[in-house]
């Protein structure tokens, strides 16, 4: 070894120390948080779904049912879809759907939509969306009632036709100063209700598999 | 040479401050001081990286040889950013969603390493503490200052909540506080004036 590597070493030993030590820090830290970092997203994610849960009565954990449709899918959007299938003992109660409708005004809109046994909407509500300040972000539950028509409403109420916007000629209300938005939403709303009624079985059956295997 | 405690002080808060002097760590003071809590979830974050950087890297300083001083300031600062990100998610997981990529970004505000640098490298641990915790809660009320600021005007004028909002906000903030300070030094003339310390030697 050579003279002139001997500093270089002492300085590759003091990293390495330093870099363990770094290490150790981090790691314990995490062992320390990790726990109630879980428990948090947990409460975060349930707490997400509530809007869309009102009036159901269910006693699963809703996160544990969770259900990842990869794209490209039928349900609208063109990222993954996620369904979280709620039930009252064996019997499936609810699905609720993330979904993305694709053509807001600003990109894609991110939205929950339950949906429960009968086929009915339980809720629609926007998880995140880019839409203009002032105009499309009525449709956020703390800015406007708009996103509450949809509840209770199913593919026969209104018929398929009425699945529009009033200035379309169906029978959902616009927001002043912006249809585009609602019209994406709408259509968004009632591609999952169709997803919805041609794979019930499908979504249930995979939840009853889950559970089952869950449980062994 | 060492100033008096009340002196550092002054000089963290007014004469030297990071964002107003400094003009250090001005990506996320302009981000996101769009609200009060923001700013001071922010701030109390900034602050106790600073001061346990500052410890960190005065207590290594000894071993610590002048070729790798920088990748061991950035390990020491990553790694503690690191750890106050998961103490954020795991205690205060509202504001760490709010606050979002700036508490990683941390690691990014050269005020942070460059205390290490400047004062942290050649000073006591005590003395280092000090020096972040000064430093520390200039740079914290400045983003509470700023913040509270633009959300209050928000109220009337939306654009100060947007990103020019922060600039001009920023802007007005430096230009106060030139005045303040000039006011002071016609008022006392026969002083010299108040020369900005940087390098602290």
């Amino acid at each position: 070894m050579s003279v002139i590597d001997i500093p270089v070493l002492k300085s590759g030993i003091t990293l390495a120390a330093i870099a363990a030590i770094c290490t150790a820090l981090v790691a314990t830290t995490f062992e320390l948080t990790d726990d109630r970092i879980a428990a948090n997203e947990q409460a975060w994610l349930e707490q997400s779904l509530r809007p869309v849960l009102a009036g159901l009565s269910f006693d699963s954990g809703i996160s544990d049912s969770m259900l990842t449709i990869p794209a490209p899918h039928e349900l609208p959007g063109t990222d993954d879809a996620v369904i979280y299938r709620v039930y009252s003992g064996a019997s499936p109660v609810a699905a609720l759907f993330v979904v993305s409708a694709r053509d807001g005004y600003a990109g894609p809109i991110r939205l929950l939509v339950g949906i429960d046994v009968d086929s009915t909407v339980t809720g629609v509500h926007v998880l995140a969306h880019r839409e203009t300040p002032g105009l499309g972000d009525g449709i956020e539950a703390v800015k406007s009632d708009w996103a509450r028509q949809f509840t209770g409403r199913s593919l026969g109420d209104p018929a398929t036709s009425g699945w529009r916007i009033r200035r379309d000629g169906g029978e959902f209300d616009q927001l002043t100063g912006a249809s585009v938005t609602p019209r994406a939403i709408v259509k968004a709303v009632k591609e999952t209700l169709q997803y919805f009624d041609a794979n019930r079985v499908a979504i249930f059956a995979a939840a009853a598999d889950s559970r089952e295997g869950g449980a062994e | 040479m060492t100033p008096g405690l009340i002196d550092r002080f002054k000089n963290g808060l007014w004469y030297e401050n990071p964002g107003l002097v400094q003009l250090l760590g001005l990506c996320p003071l302009l981000a996101v001081t769009s609200t009060f809590v923001n700013g001071v979830g922010l701030g109390i974050a900034t602050l106790s990286v600073l001061v346990l950087s500052n410890a960190l890297v005065s207590a290594t300083r000894r071993w610590i040889r002048s070729e790798i001083r920088i990748p061991i300031y950035v390990l020491i600062i990553a790694s503690l950013v690191t750890c106050t990100e998961l103490i954020f998610k795991a205690w205060f997981p509202a504001l760490d969603r709010s606050l979002g990529i700036f508490i990683p970004l941390i690691v990014t505000n050269c005020a942070i390493v460059a205390r290490a640098e400047i004062f942290a490298s050649r000073n006591p641990v005590g003395s280092s503490i000090v020096d972040g915790l000064v430093m520390g809660v200039g740079f914290a009320l400045l983003l509470m200052a700023i913040g509270a600021f633009r959300e209050l005007v928000a109220m009337g004028w939306l654009l100060a909540v947007l990103p020019p909002g922060a600039f001009f906000t920023l802007a007005l903030a430096i230009a106060a506080k030139n005045v303040i300070d000039r006011r002071q030094r016609e008022n006392r003339d026969d002083t010299l004036p108040r020369q900005s310390r940087l390098t602290n030697r």
